[in-house]
């Protein structure tokens, strides 16, 4: 019944984490990588992401680390030989890439059969015009839409169909170039744009306000469908459905509207001819059934993500098997192992889905959310009422919220009137200030077009605020209202703040008043499971989360000393994603090897951590202190693992230590002298270790004398903070006090720490394991950039190929020095400044860091193998490799996001601006450098060049390469002062006008405008108001007109050192493990 | 703080709950069942199998989008099932007070008053529902403070007499001539009659229809144990021997296994939902059904000229029969859907082709 053809499959990643295109895909790859091998296919996967899960040893048999571009793909086609391509597992990425190789004829060439939706169907269903009218025959409707290749024909077709309309781009990513127009200036303005994206745009009539619903749809072979789930968005049409909370099951809907949509995409399915998964995106008129059908991705996608894991069925696994064959009803379910694959889950439970912004991380960037995505990660909360799921979901976003109420000062929100309107992303909270404010539920309504319904229940929490706010002490608080605040997701912060109104430094004590007082009057909360099937079959599911809306537990707890619990990483944002995740993942696989039970609480609905098939017991639950004290009290843990998951659970440390939990690993007492800026330095101080001066300042005239005495730049920011938020290095004391504002905002608790700012230094890193003090294994990378740019930014080396061996010889000295101070067991990373042989050290986090599976994966020694074992107790041998045997190079490379970040200006700084990485191998550091950056969408540049190349340092850095550049025959454009400069050195170019130059021609505009640049160098410069601005639109022109550009000297120079070494056809297409061979 | 009066859910091997109610208060006893749809709590409330029957929900959050209206058209309601709520009470864990949608014109709390039917909500219905599926279907009482009553089996009454009309009543003109056994009917089973340009005579439950001028005959869905229902099965018997086309859909593929010969059982816990996959006979489709039935056919006891036309994949109990020569068929799930899915909607194009071809 199987197609046995297929002995060896291709399957195409997803490459970097980007807005709208993110950890989803790792997780659905693997899935069907596990599918793949489930039925003896050799896999073959592509994918420059190093820190996934899916380019794990062993998950795919083989890994290229290569872009997902069809040059790349062709060439690895060429070598392995495979039967089969799989592309609907990598996002658009993966599709876009198929369909090219499609029509070049590229699989055809190879006989490469498609495991599942054959491309045409894809093709169908990515151009609108074509897609309209299928679905039109079929009597389906879709929004009135004309195609526009040019402004003119999109004028015209505005005009038909009358304001309000929607333009959208086809081929993209996640809604780019998308957006409302009310009239026609804005439609200009958004068409031009969409344009540049896509040679074809829509012009549609706006259903804005309608409710948004999704289903995602599976078929087989023999035409047997399934809705495995159905989706509401809270936040009507108009908002992106990544950028919208969303609800599953839909909550609003009568069992005739969820059918007729049902039936709908089972019917659009059909036609399309789907072999696998599609998701099929409604708007429903919110005052009839009348619907318009907006969108279908042939393709597992974000959305199919949420699907799995708030239904426990797996899409994707599910998908790949239909793809090589099987029939639905000839597959398992994978929860209960007993009942089919093809049924539609019933679920006992609603799942909230709530994006998660990093806005504040963006200079310039509108922080109004609509129709195109702008939020980097995504949670998912379980629980039995929509107010407990809604305001488990708010805190599990992680941006200091504590849910829906009790949050400082209901955070501010001045012009409620205008945020319902016109949302940004605090917009829940805008409707709880409403709340605060007597807005009726009618009145919210009419404003954000959100269902009543949804609103109800928000106002439901508001009440019990009323009423908890009418008590002042616990004595006096009924038990049945502390219950019902519990039933409606209060958590004990919550509480305290509401009864006590606690002040900052007693909160935690006061919410462990909360917590005995509840566990005195047995108000705790129950563990339940996810079975697909709403209790009707018997499970053995791992699948857990905890509710206060139940009266048992769904499962035994052993108390045998066995279970270990691994904290994970939480939603994934700017600084923090998939690399966590892989370190995660990778704990729980050691632990389980170790015949200890593992057990993973985690909530981000895009990890491979989430999938209950990969730990023992997963607690899809709040990474919260009182929520894994929770887990605690009923899992009795032999241990808690919190150096995995980033700085979420590093920072829970202390107060688990403090309630006597036992944290595996390095003391938290010694986690904490590491994180407090201050025991740090005075160990340093003892240890005779140099670091940058400092100091810990809480006055502006303390501040002022110090920068007096290190002079600028200074870099300035709060103790206890990922990625450097509010961090930033300021250059005159203007920028100073405009920044001490913002970072006193941060955290009061922790006061700013000003730090004198080195220029020009190089930066190093060491990621190491260590038992009891003493290092086990370690690796040392360097960065490109110079100092300056954050580490997650950076573009990174390692083996390091620029140090002098007596750096790398003093940064082990005190690396070892420091992990016997610390008496470190597990992982910990250090990051050094050097400057011609001084080593200063800048920070020591005690954890996994993001490079561990960058560097794990190049050396090919699992370090988070080793920290696990150590931390459960288990001897390890030192590995007998060093770095210096490796005789290729590995560089990771930075990704970002700027194009969906509407003028946001796409600089590098202290703070962390890149939404992913990947990380690709070479025989040679050019060669490695130039595979990371054609992996992260540059391009090799065809002909023209425009540099501007920034202050007097890198334009002499750059000079070599420029006239490197020439002498290959580029064409070279230079801005007024970089064109001087060249043609001085004898480098011919053509001048260029600054943007606000606008007589004078040629403008750089229009060069950019029209495309007749390939790439784009531009280095800021930090001087006058000018400058900046133009600087700003060059560089904002560029990412809007899709040209590649490069905002650093160092990164520029090794770019086009590498593209003029290595045409594509040098590039070694070489699988992981040939580079250890 | 919302003040409701709380009562207890007493199930017959002595577990209690203790919910809150919203409501007719008054204690009530019956057979307590779950049922695992997420939606259509105004059609499953409708629905008369379910009469007799104390109905646990186990999606938690009920009542949200409120009570359709009561429109009807010749006696056929459009939003709901039959004339009137029969379940005996209804338990679930949240219940939205206040509810939202377009076509609701009450909240289901007030519905039930005027039913006089009782409702819990704050109850952990999933660890009811463990409870019922490790024990079987059980008897239980909602009982209120000061009003303790009698467990009450009601699949020893004859509640198909209960649920069916009491005299013969005819719905449209279409051209084919159904009739339609009324055993606790739903509607939609009528619309779905309707628009296939057929005229539905709707006959009581024990009615002798052999004596009516038809085309066709549909056994309805109805409450209860189908061995309650000798008088029916006689009639069918006498059907069976004619060549008219026959369709039945839940009590009713019990009654036309019973006519046929083969006998009937009783399922721990039945299947209550939206989402049971069900094969057809000697092919790969597999459909998704809505299901609500107690009892079973044992397809072992089928006589040779019959045999299984549906099969459910998670337990393989019988899903439907049918005569080997003649056409007769008949399912255990509902094509009809309302509420649940409607992908076998099609079973009702078959039967009118059977009764086109049965004209010729």
């Amino acid at each position: 019944m199987i197609d046995t053809t297929i002995k060896k499959a291709i399957i195409l990643g997803s490459g970097a984490l980007k807005i709208g295109e993110a950890g989803e895909f790792d997780y659905s790859g693997s899935q069907a990588l596990k599918a793949l091998k489930e039925e003896g296919v050799e896999t073959i996967l592509i994918n420059p992401n190093i820190a996934t899960i899916q380019t794990s040893d062993d998950i795919a048999d083989k890994i290229y680390f290569l872009p997902v571009t069809p040059y790349f793909v062709e060439q690895v086609i060429k070598k392995e030989k495979p039967q089969g391509i799989l592309l609907a597992f990598g996002g658009q990425t993966a599709l876009n890439c198929g369909v090219e190789l499609y029509r070049s004829g590229v699989l055809e060439k190879y006989n490469l059969q498609v495991v599942g939706t054959p491309v045409q169907s894809i093709i169908d269903t990515e151009d609108r015009d074509i897609f309209a009218n299928m679905l039109g025959e079929i009597g389906v409707k879709t929004p009135k839409s004309i195609a526009a290749e040019n402004l003119e024909e999109a004028k015209k077709a505005a005009q038909k169909l009358g304001f309000p309309i929607i333009i959208r781009a086809a081929y993209t990513l996640g809604g780019l170039g998308s957006g409302f127009c009310e009239n026609q200036e804005e439609l200009e303005k958004l068409a031009s744009k969409a344009l540049t994206y896509s040679p074809q745009i829509l012009v549609e009539e706006s259903i804005k306000g309608w409710k948004e619903v999704e289903y995602e749809v599976v078929r087989d072979k023999y035409d047997n469908c399934i809705t495995v789930c159905n989706m509401e968005n809270f936040d009507p049409l108009g908002i992106h459905t990544g950028e919208s909370i969303v609800v599953a099951p839909s909550q609003t809907l009568s069992n005739a509207e969820y059918h007729k949509l049902r039936a709908i995409s089972i019917k659009i399915i059909r036609r399309v001819g789907v072999i696998g998964e599609c998701n099929v995106q409604f708007a429903l008129d919110p005052n009839s059934e009348d619907y318009r059908v907006i969108e279908v991705n042939a393709r597992l996608s974000r959305s199919s993500a949420l699907a799995s894991k708030a239904t426990g069925y797996p899409l994707a696994f599910v998908a790949a098997k239909l793809g090589l064959g099987y029939g639905l009803h000839e597959l398992k379910n994978s929860v209960t192992k007993v009942t089919t694959a093809c049924f539609e889950p019933a679920l006992d439970y609603i799942v909230v889905k709530i994006p998660r912004w990093d806005l504040n991380k963006f200079i310039g960037v509108s922080k109004n959310i609509g129709s195109s995505m702008k939020s980097v990660g995504e949670i998912m909360a379980i629980g039995r009422t929509f107010e407990e799921a809604i305001q488990k979901g708010i805190r599990m976003v992680g941006l200091g919220m504590h849910g829906f109420v009790g949050n400082k000062g209901e955070i501010n929100i001045k012009e409620i009137e205008k945020e319902l309107v016109e949302p940004t992303d605090r917009r829940i909270f805008a409707i709880a200030e409403a709340f605060n404010k007597g807005y009726t539920i009618d009145e919210i309504f009419e404003k954000t077009k959100i269902d009543r319904w949804f609103l109800q229940k928000l106002s439901n929490i508001h009440s019990i605020k009323k009423s908890l706010k009418e008590f002042n002490t616990f004595e006096e608080l009924p038990l049945d209202l502390l219950k019902l605040a519990k039933k409606a997701g209060y958590s004990d912060f919550q509480v305290a703040r509401m009864v006590l109104d606690s002040a900052n430094n007693k909160i935690h004590e006061d919410l462990n008043r909360v917590r005995k007082l509840r566990k005195e009057n047995g108000i705790t909360p129950f563990v339940k499971q996810i079975d697909t099937l709403a209790g009707e079959y018997p499970a053995q599911t791992n699948y857990l989360y905890l509710t206060y809306n139940g009266s048992e537990h769904d499962i035994d707890f052993a108390n045998d000393n066995k279970s270990v619990i691994v904290l994970g990483s939480g939603a994934y944002r700017i600084g923090s994603s998939v690399e966590f995740d892989w370190c995660s993942v990778n704990a729980i696989n050691t632990i389980k090897q170790e015949n200890y039970r593992s057990v993973m609480i985690n909530y981000n609905p895009e990890t491979v951590s989430t999938d209950y098939d990969s730990c023992d017991r997963l607690y899809f639950d709040e990474l919260s202190y009182e929520r894994v004290m929770d887990v605690v009290d009923l899992e009795t843990p032999n241990g808690v693992v919190v150096s995995m998951g980033g700085q979420i659970p590093n920072n829970l440390a202390m107060k688990l230590h403090n309630q006597d939990v036992p944290v595996l690993g390095t003391s938290p007492i010694k986690i904490d002298n590491a994180e407090d800026r201050e025991k740090f330095s005075s160990l340093l101080d003892e240890l005779g270790v140099d670091q940058p001066r400092w100091e810990r300042l809480s006055t502006i005239e303390e501040i002022h004398k110090f920068v007096d005495e290190v002079g600028y730049p200074v870099l300035i920011r709060p103790s206890y903070v990922l990625s450097g938020a509010a961090m930033n290095v300021v250059s005159n004391p203007d920028q100073l006090e405009h920044f001490l504002d913002m970072a006193a905002n941060v955290s009061k608790e922790h006061p700013v720490v000003v730090t004198e700012f080195i220029e020009q230094a190089k930066e190093i890193e060491i990621d190491a394991v260590a038992s009891n003090g003493e290092i086990v294994a370690y690796a040392i990378s360097e960065h490109v950039e110079f100092a300056g740019v954050h580490s997650g930014d950076a573009t990174i080396v390692f083996p390091p190929q620029k140090l002098y061996i007596e750096t790398i010889r003093r940064i082990k000295k005190i690396s070892r020095q420091i992990a016997k101070a610390l008496e470190i067991s597990g992982p910990f990373n250090m990051q050094f400044l050097a400057k011609d042989n001084d080593i200063k050290v800048i920070e020591c986090n005690l954890r996994a860091s993001r490079s561990f599976p960058f560097v794990s994966k190049v050396m090919k020694i699992n370090l988070i193998e080793y920290a696990t074992k150590i931390m459960l107790g288990i001897p390890v041998q030192k590995p007998d490799k060093s770095l210096f045997e490796l005789d290729y190079v590995g560089v990771k490379a930075p990704q970002f996001s700027f194009a969906r970040l509407l003028n946001a200006d796409p600089v590098l700084g202290v703070d962390m601006s890149s939404t992913g990485e990947v990380a690709c191998i070479g025989e040679s550091y050019y060669e490695a450098i130039l595979k990371s950056m054609l992996s992260v969408g540059y391009t090799l540049p065809e002909k023209n060049i425009l540099i501007s190349s920034g202050p007097s340092r890198s334009k002499i850095e750059l000079l070599n390469s420029a006239r490197m550049l020439r002498e290959r025959g580029y064409n070279l454009y230079a801005t007024e002062g970089t064109s001087k400069f060249l043609l001085d050195n004898g480098v011919e170019n053509t001048l260029l006008y600054w943007p606000d130059e606008e007589g004078s021609t040629p403008n750089t505009l229009d060069y950019i405008k029209q495309k007749k640049i390939d790439l784009v160098i531009n280095i800021p410069k930090n001087h006058t108001k000018r400058e900046l601005n133009n600087g700003y639109m060059i560089r904002r022109n560029a990412v809007d007109f899709n040209i590649p550009l490069i905002t650093n000297a160092r990164v520029a120079s090794a770019f086009i050192y590498g593209l003029c070494k290595y045409k594509l056809e040098d590039m070694a297409i070489k699988r992981w493990d040939e580079y250890h061979t | 703080m919302l003040e409701v009066k709380k009562a207890k859910l007493i199930l017959e091997d002595g577990s209690e709950f203790i919910g809150k109610s919203f409501g007719y208060e008054n204690s009530v006893a019956g057979e307590v069942v779950f049922y695992t749809a997420m939606t259509g709590y105004p059609e499953s409330l409708t629905d008369p199998s379910y009469t007799g029957q104390i109905l646990v929900s186990t999606y938690p959050m009920i009542g949200n989008y409120g009570v359709p209206k009561d429109d009807s058209h010749n006696g056929v309601f459009e939003y709901y099932e039959s004339n009137k709520v029969h379940i005996s009470g209804l338990i679930i864990s949240d219940y939205s007070f206040e509810y939202s949608h377009w076509n609701a014109i009450k909240s289901l709390g007030e519905w039930l008053k005027e039913s006089k039917v009782p409702g819990l909500f704050d109850i952990d219905t999933r660890a009811l529902t463990k409870i019922l599926r490790e024990k079987g279907s059980l008897l239980g009482k909602i009982e209120f403070i000061g009003e303790e009553i009698d467990f009450v089996d009601p699949n020893k009454e004859n509640l198909v007499a209960k649920a069916s009309i009491a005299n013969k009543e005819v719905y449209g003109d279409g051209e084919h001539k159904v009739v339609l056994v009324d055993c606790g009917v739903k509607h939609n089973i009528i619309r779905c009659l309707l628009k296939r340009n057929a005229t539905v005579i709707r006959v009581p439950w024990d009615y002798d229809f052999t004596k009516e001028e038809y085309d066709g005959i549909f056994l309805s869905n109805g409450p209860g144990d189908p061995e309650m229902c000798n008088e029916t099965v006689v009639n069918i018997q006498k059907a069976l021997n004619t060549e008219k086309p026959i369709m039945g859909i839940c009590l009713g593929n019990q009654l036309l296994a019973l006519a046929a010969g083969a006998s009937t059982y009783k399922l721990k816990y039945g299947h209550r939902s939206h989402n049971q996959p069900v094969l057809l006979q000697g092919s790969n489709k597999c459909f998704i059904t809505s299901q609500n039935h107690g009892y079973a056919v044992s397809p072992g006891t089928l006589p040779d000229q019959w045999e299984p036309m549906f099969t459910n994949v998670n337990d393989e109990t019988n899903e439907g029969i049918r005569h080997k020569i003649k056409p007769f068929f008949s399912t255990q799930f509902h094509p009809e859907a309302s509420s649940g899915p409607t992908d076998t909607e099609f079973l009702f194009d078959d039967f009118i082709e059977n009764i086109k071809k049965s004209k010729q």
